[in-house]
């Protein structure tokens, strides 16, 4: 009962401090609010006249939706990185920005959810693929275990930080004994949900850019790219506008694991790269058109190139210390990463699958404006939800909002 | 040969167009009384209108005899109603002893598309977007090259008079694998092969993922993007509830062959269709069957035999030196 009463007042508490705050906090909430209305908005417009808002076709039947959906869920798994460091090995100035990170990981989760759910043609029906009341095609598709994994690793991040938050704010410290075992879980699940969702692409033998089995593996690289880049780029915000401690050290460590996970993921891209062209077969014209384009058609070729630039000078910037070691040349190097892998890993792993389509026939796809507002708004959901959780977050962890035991 | 490419004028008299009072008959056997239909089967005057009981049906598997026959009085109650025709919606079953073959002559077929019109009368696609589930590829005739690489295919040939001097046609539509990548990925089981090796779906539990559209490897496989629009007059009121039952916005669709007429004994709308004979249809497991006899005495092949996904759909060129 008396923990009861304290959860009480950690939810009155954490409501209070979402609804306080400076006046830049107020235009920052105020312009996401806009934002996520004028998705709203551009759903709602879709959900009148159907997908054909859209500008996906028979012959790319996924788009924008789902290349941000892939992107994220790295986004969601790369929370582990920092992790791993922060508990297991006890490193002090990284367990101070981990919780962040975690954070980071249930707004990316969230901003999935709602990716694959504003893709389908009649959300109202999305019961059918839940147990007992719909019929999911368990364990065959691939895309219930997605669901399946997504939502356990929801439940166990957003376990961990509501205890350690809750344990603080209490003025205790956390019980290791629990959540250590859960640590240790989070981590196969963040490389689970990553590797489900790029076995999603994998396990289809008809689309033969995706049926290969180092997508798995470059999903995990280009994961372990972009999600530590976003928190680098979230603290330094944060250290900026919050009264987030973060220490340098934390923040360089950062970089130091971008170094290897991006030198890792171009080894991967030059691997098929070689695989595709040195030895081509009828399968290579996916990945000339994701090169080069086809009969003219070229405009994915354009984004190819861009990726490949921002991930070789993030890697620069990263390998070389002069560079690493400059916190803003080092943040220079994770917009060029994370900017890289949102294209690689997002429409420019998806397009290719399709383009040409199955019969031969090239449908070159971008996304439409109001696929984008949606996905704006989508965007704009997960940075008002993790800001309003960071705003909870930091003001437990700074001693502001805490409970004196009674 | 000198027959009009896209001439849709010259498209055949609708077949099927009449139900039978006998089916009728023999499907209300089952059950007298359907349930959920005590409400009284609100106007749906147009598909955008909330309806409870379409909302909360089963997935088709798992519906008994008695709510099967509820969904069949409510379906044709509400299309007499939209289409102001005589609707006969069906829920018959496999046949045993039945597996369905389609064998293609390629050495025959001109490219005309009769079969791609006759497949949009009977089977209630959307005219606005337009819907096909056929589509005929036209490739260069060369005297070196005899295999078929799709990617050399061109869909949208517009000529005055086909077969184009030195083309050949391959029409293609959904192949009704046995081992069928669509059905394994569907996410909700709105997919699945039936035992008469038909691959059906579920319109009213498709989630419109279209994950099924990623895993078919031949592009059988389409999506209503937009609201169906099917006029009164064009709508086949010959009705099954896994084939060509009139779809929603947001639901993928295919070819069935033709379930409503295939599993009554009557060949389907392309087959018929088809002004030069190119198009063979039958039980594979007759051995008397045309089917049967073309695989035993033709050299047949099946699209992207790579994937094995064994395809009931077979290609042949029945005319030796043509094509």
């Amino acid at each position: 009962m008396h923990n009861l009463k304290l959860f009480a007042h950690f939810v009155s508490g954490s409501l209070l401090a979402v609804a306080s705050g400076s006046r830049g906090y107020y235009i920052w909430l105020l312009a996401l609010t806009i934002l996520i209305a004028l998705g709203l908005n551009a759903y709602d417009h879709q959900l009148t006249h159907g997908l054909i808002t859209s500008h996906m076709r028979d012959q790319v039947s996924w788009g924008f939706y789902i290349g941000n959906f892939a992107f994220l869920v790295g986004v969601a798994a790369a929370a582990v990185v920092l992790v791993v460091p922060a508990y297991v090995y006890n490193w002090g100035p990284i367990r101070d920005v981990v919780l962040i990170g975690e954070l980071a990981s249930v707004a990316a989760i969230i901003m999935c959810m709602l990716f694959v759910t504003v893709d389908l043609g009649r959300p109202e029906f999305v019961w059918h693929l839940m147990p007992i009341i719909g019929t999911p095609n368990f364990p065959h598709s691939l895309l219930t275990w997605d669901i399946l994994v997504l939502n356990l690793y929801f439940v166990i991040n957003w376990f961990i930080v509501t205890y350690i938050l809750f344990m603080t704010f209490t003025g205790r410290k956390y019980n290791p004994r629990i959540v250590l075992p859960i640590i240790f879980l989070s981590i196969p699940f963040a490389i689970g949900i990553h590797t489900v969702t790029a076995f999603l692409f994998t396990g289809l033998k008809s689309r033969a850019f995706w049926h290969t089995a180092l997508l798995a593996p470059r999903f995990i690289a280009g994961a372990f790219c972009s999600g530590p880049a976003l928190i680098f780029l979230i603290f330094r915000v944060l250290r900026k506008v919050g009264r987030a401690e973060i220490s340098e050290a934390a923040l360089f460590k950062i970089g130091e694991l971008l170094a290897y996970a991006m030198a890792i993921n171009l080894f991967f891209v030059g691997t098929e790269v070689f695989t595709e062209f040195y030895a081509q077969t009828s399968h290579t014209v996916h990945a000339r058109y994701q090169w080069f384009g086809l009969h003219g058609m070229s405009s994915i070729a354009i984004y190819t190139w861009v990726a490949l630039c921002c991930n070789v000078l993030a890697l620069i910037i990263f390998m070389v210390p002069k560079f690493r070691l400059n916190l803003n040349i080092l943040t220079l190097g994770c917009v060029f990463s994370f900017s890289g892998i949102y294209i690689e890993k997002g429409m420019g792993l998806l397009l290719p699958g399709f383009t040409p389509d199955s019969l031969g026939e090239i449908y070159e796809y971008a996304p439409s404006l109001n696929e984008v507002t949606v996905g704006i708004g989508v965007w704009a959901v997960g940075a008002l939800l993790f800001t309003l959780m960071a705003r909870v977050a930091i003001a437990i962890t700074a001693g502001d909002l805490r409970i004196t035991r009674t | 040969m000198g027959i009009f490419s896209r001439n849709k004028k010259a498209r055949g008299q609708k077949e099927g167009a009449q139900p039978s009072s006998s089916r009728r008959e023999f499907l209300k056997t089952a059950a007298t009384v359907g349930v959920g239909t005590a409400v009284g089967a609100p106007a749906v005057a147009s598909a955008m209108e909330f309806d409870f009981e379409t909302f909360m049906q089963k997935n088709f598997r798992e519906l008994s005899d008695e709510e099967l026959q509820g969904v069949i009085d409510r379906l044709e109650r509400k299309y007499s109603e939209k289409y102001g025709k005589d609707v006969s919606v069906s829920a018959i079953g496999p046949m045993d002893g039945v597996l369905y073959g389609y064998g293609l002559d390629i050495s025959r077929c001109i490219g005309c598309r009769k079969c791609v019109y006759a497949c949009v009368d009977e089977n209630n696609q959307s005219r606005d977007p337009e819907i096909q589930w056929i589509r005929v590829l036209e490739f260069e005739r060369s005297e070196a090259l005899r295999t078929i690489n799709l990617e050399e295919g061109n869909p949208y040939y517009e000529h005055e008079k086909v077969p184009e001097k030195g083309k050949f046609y391959v029409p293609i539509s959904c192949q009704h694998c046995e081992d069928s990548p669509c059905s394994t990925v569907c996410p909700t089981g709105a997919t699945w092969r039936e035992p008469d090796g038909i691959v059906v779906i579920d319109y009213d539990w498709c989630i419109g993922c279209r994950y099924c559209m990623a895993a078919c490897p031949y592009g059988a496989r389409h999506f209503n993007w937009g609201e169906p629009n099917l006029p009164a007059e064009d709508f086949n009121p010959d009705i099954h509830i896994i084939g060509n039952k009139p779809r929603t916005r947001g639901v993928v669709e295919k070819c069935s062959f033709c379930i409503q007429r295939v599993r009554k004994g009557r060949l389907p709308a392309c087959h018929e269709a088809c002004p030069v004979g190119a198009r063979k249809f039958g039980n594979l497991l007759d051995p008397n069957s045309e089917i049967r006899y073309l695989l035993d005495n033709k050299r047949t092949f099946v699209l992207k035999a790579e994937l094995e996904t064994n395809p009931k759909f077979f290609y042949f060129w029945g005319t030796e030196g043509r094509s």
